[in-house]
């Protein structure tokens, strides 16, 4: 296949122009020695017959019609309506590029504005960006934040923050002179009293993932308070969906909030790509990375929206800039910004109490099954750990058969807890799904 | 006006979700109050078919690849073909969980693999790594390796070489890792400066991070000897790949000598660029630096994939799970469809259509580097500022034309750029338009400068006020108070 538009015609055309017989007089200037390669990538094949491969290989993986996922962890099976594809797909928005010429991209911009409102609104900060690559990352560059902002070098990581994303924040700060202080777990959640040692006067931030990996909700408002008692920052990296219930990072004083965004209207796509939210309060606004939208006029008053406070960014500043982001996760935030507007004021909290119920309620049937026990006492959202005493091998094997995705094996990433389950349950999920489930846990 | 989405209203009840079989007060008990929402979120209230109005207006406010030719230098704006698109919204794609067991996501690990091998081959390098998740991200995870190689060796490197030409990121990522950055001058040429570049090559290098053919759309001639001279004190040869679509099956990065090397695939390998994302940065690396790529390589064993299982040396993670994956495979796709001539094809149309347009504007503008360019050329727009008409008044004017302006004021070191990148997915036809465009828009400098001066006037605003936005940042809705 090739999506070439010059006919040969016009080929030779264009080289009688520019006054040479042949292509090769243009790159005469490449040494010969570099050209003399093959490329062992096979022969190119037509659009039909690319469909049949790659449809071929889609077979080998087996998805969400083959198996019922019982599993989050950071990537979530919640339901998106049509109208976010059908929107977010069309070419005007999928096929443009960064917004420089304002008057071109007004589309763009005014969404990108739309998506920084809506964020703000659900984390109750303000301001927010225009996107950063995953939640992940979006807490690396709030750690670097909160580390540019003073002389402090402390970082405090609990525990039980997503394995991953502490991965994450170690590679960012590896050379920035910093240390990571590692807080325990007690009871599913941060231990409060080691938090409280570990507060002294060289603490930048300190990070709380709420729910946590476990699903469970920390003690915020109090977390919150200590930090700032102790001249810190709070950095709250949050599940999105949850907000809709559950009290918003800009309520209890999060400083900076950050979070996958995932779970608003992308899809799983095997980790990616998804994208960041990153928002601050005032205060740190001219710090905050990445791009920005803000609204202002065009020359005869009309309401016009450009990127702005650019400033701050790697094209102006070079290497003082407060990030190297420049592509970041556009099409994906609109999409979350388009599937938070279907959602509006009523359905963002139905959402969450959909998702808050159905968990319960499976939490509720699977700790009358023998064996199976709780992880901890504190509350949670739509994600949930429990003991379970059974031969781990042949749970796993009645889970497969019994066509159930997940849970996720604690063990993977905390060795002492490997006879617990992450469970993560969504508003997909039926009652007859939580019945094979059963049945799956209760043999 | 152009309203925003809170500033209409109608009704919303979200009946695309199921009803709740409780009563929301004793769903609401399974958590103690405390830890509930204090204050309403002000989210918008609008019917599935307001939304659908709002954001399909939004977007026929925008020009894109699939509307209007869009030269813009150093994104290689090209066509993104739909079947990709296709492709990659199979749910056999994205209904899979990245913790799912190995041997259930065999098609997925496969498309990492070969894609892996994919680029190896066409850049000349030893392994990929798939998961950062653009440009930058790439140029972070390189300069990590770099790092991370260098200490293996007990070495202390503190410097980034960077040419004055290079785009921002580069720099901007050299400072992310903690290095000083170094400037190496452009020559009269529009080459590094050999010279130069000698006298700064200490033991205190990392890297000399430069890409090829240059941001001028030059092809850096001496890059052979300008390999072994940063290799000779010691330091390490960086690719920006951002170019790379002008080398595409004619020659590679890897075998100027370069050690490590990042793609963007939403440029050079048809990954929609989606007004600003999500793309992918894929790094390469030769043999000996294998070991400190980001963690887990995926790897092959008979018919089977899987991740490997521990990397001591590796750098890290660079964000959650393995890469863009719907990315990815859009490339992967991309790639196959084309094959070895259709790939070879992409550069040899790209640097030929570059040079037609050059020489068909050379008369028009002034072209500070007059030998052949590879994929993309930059032209000076002096000789119209004497005339009292500046770069950005053309971009603003060819807007009313339907054409994207080309880049602007990059590269830094030519006065009044504009950086033009055609692509090779143009036709001649659109071409040759484009040029009777730019003679139009130089002939109203001296017949009608106003129209030049005042451009755009047919786009949905004119000139906007940046300076207000910046002075008084309004940068989110806040509802009316009361």
């Amino acid at each position: 296949m090739q999506y070439i538009s010059n006919t040969e015609k016009d080929k030779q055309e264009m080289l009688s122009a520019i006054g040479v017989s042949s292509f090769e007089s243009l790159i005469a200037n490449i040494p010969k020695r570099l050209r003399d390669f093959e490329l062992k990538i096979p022969v190119g094949i037509s659009e039909l017959e690319l469909d049949r491969e790659l449809d071929e290989t889609g077979n080998r993986n087996k998805n969400f019609k083959y198996y019922i996922p019982y599993i989050g962890a950071g990537n979530y099976d919640h339901f998106i309506p049509a109208v976010v594809d059908r929107l977010a797909l069309r070419g005007e928005f999928i096929t443009s590029y960064t917004p420089y010429q304002g008057e071109a991209s007004q589309g763009t911009l005014q969404s990108m504005y739309e998506y920084q409102s809506l964020v703000c609104e659900l984390t109750a900060m303000d301001y927010s960006n225009a996107s950063m690559y995953d939640g992940a990352s979006s807490l690396a560059e709030a750690a670097l934040l909160a580390l540019r902002f003073g002389e402090r070098k402390k970082i405090l990581m609990p525990e039980t923050v997503h394995p991953e994303y502490q991965a994450v924040v170690r590679t960012y700060l590896s050379y920035v002179g910093s240390e990571i202080v590692r807080i325990p777990m007690k009871n599913g959640a941060l231990d409060m009293d080691h938090l409280k040692k570990s507060l002294d006067q060289n603490v930048a931030a300190v990070i709380v993932q709420h729910p946590n990996f476990f699903g469970i909700l920390e003690e915020t408002q109090e977390i919150s308070d200590l930090a700032h008692r102790a001249g810190a920052m709070l950095i709250a990296c949050v599940n999105p969906i949850s907000l809709g219930i559950l009290q918003a990072p800009g309520e209890y004083g999060a400083d900076i909030a950050v979070g996958e965004g995932q779970p608003l209207g992308n899809s799983v796509s095997f980790g990616g790509p998804h994208f960041g939210f990153f928002t601050v309060k005032e205060a740190l606004l001219r710090k905050i990375p990445g791009r920005i939208a803000g609204m202002t006029v065009d020359k005869v008053g009309r309401r016009s929206f450009v990127l702005t406070l650019q400033a701050r960014e790697q094209h102006i500043r070079r290497e003082k800039a407060t990030s190297n982001i420049c592509t970041n996760q556009a099409l994906c935030a609109l999409k979350g910004a388009i599937y938070l507007t279907l959602l509006g004021k009523i359905g963002i909290k139905k959402l969450a109490l959909l998702n808050l119920s159905n968990a319960h309620r499976t939490y509720e049937r699977l700790l009358k099954i023998k064996g199976v026990k709780p992880f901890s006492d504190r509350p949670f959202f739509n994600e949930f750990a429990v003991r379970i005493d059974k031969d781990r091998d042949a749970l796993k094997v009645s889970l497969k058969q019994h066509r159930i995705l997940g849970p996720l094996d604690l063990g993977k990433f905390y060795p002492t807890l490997d006879s617990s389950y992450l469970f993560a349950v969504t508003e997909k999920r039926t009652d007859q799904d939580l019945d094979q489930l059963i049945r799956a846990v209760d043999r | 006006m152009s309203k925003l989405i809170f500033e209409k209203h109608s009704l919303n009840n979200a009946s695309w979700l199921p009803k709740l079989e409780e009563l929301e007060a004793v769903i609401l008990k399974r958590i103690p109050k405390k830890y509930l929402r204090k204050s309403e979120p002000a989210f918008p209230s609008l019917s599935e078919l307001d939304v659908v109005r709002h954001f399909t207006n939004l977007s026929r406010k925008n020009f894109s690849i699939d509307t209007n030719f869009y030269p813009l230098g150093s994104c290689t704006m090209k066509y993104n073909p739909k079947s990709l698109d296709s492709i990659a919204s199979s749910t056999s794609y994205t209904q899979i969980h990245p913790y799912q067991d190995e041997e259930d996501v065999q098609g997925a690990l496969k498309i990492l693999h070969e894609m892996q091998f994919f680029l190896s081959d066409i850049t000349g390098m030893d392994e990929f790594t798939l998961q950062p998740a653009a440009g930058a991200h790439g140029e972070f995870c390189g300069l990590l390796i770099a790092g991370a190689y260098h200490r293996s060796k007990k070495q202390k490197k503190t410097k980034v070489l960077i040419p004055d030409s290079a785009h921002g990121t580069n720099p901007a990522s050299a400072a992310l890792c903690g290095y000083e950055v170094v400037q190496v001058l452009t020559n009269g040429r529009g080459h590094v400066d050999l010279k130069d570049l000698k006298s700064k090559l200490d033991d205190s290098v990392v890297c000399l991070m430069m890409t090829n053919p240059n941001t001028l759309g030059l092809f850096e001639e001496e890059i052979l000897e300008i390999a072994q001279c940063v290799h000779g004190a010691g330091g390490l040869l960086y690719y920006d790949g951002a170019n790379m679509n002008a080398l595409v099956g004619i020659c590679r990065p890897g075998d100027m000598g370069f050690d490590i090397v990042h793609l963007n695939l939403h440029k050079t390998f048809a990954v929609p660029h989606g007004s600003g994302g999500p793309g992918s940065g894929p790094v390469g690396v030769k043999k000996n630096l294998i070991q400190f790529l980001p963690a887990p390589r995926i790897l092959k064993e008979k018919d089977r994939y899987f991740f490997e299982k521990s990397a001591p040396h590796s750098i890290g993670k660079l964000r959650s799970f393995y890469g863009n994956f719907g990315a990815i495979i859009r490339s992967y796709a991309y790639i196959k469809a084309l094959g070895t001539e259709g790939l070879k094809g992409i550069s040899e149309n790209a640097i030929l259509n570059a040079n037609y347009l050059k020489m068909k504007l050379k008369d028009i503008f002034e072209v500070p580097y007059n030998d052949f360019c590879m994929h993309e050329f930059v032209l000076s727009a002096s000789s119209q500022k004497k005339r009292g008409v500046k770069a950005l008044d053309i971009a603003k004017r060819l807007l009313d034309h339907g054409v994207y302006a080309p880049t602007i004021y990059f590269p830094l070191i030519v006065e009044e750029a504009m950086m033009v990148e055609p692509t090779e997915t143009e036709s001649k036809e659109t071409l040759d338009e484009f040029v009777n465009i730019l003679r139009r828009i130089d002939e109203e400098i001296d017949k009608d400068p106003q129209k030049v001066l005042n451009a755009p006037h047919t786009t949905p605003v004119g000139r906007i006020d940046e300076v207000l936005a910046a002075r008084q940042p309004n940068l989110r809705f806040k509802p009316p108070q009361g």
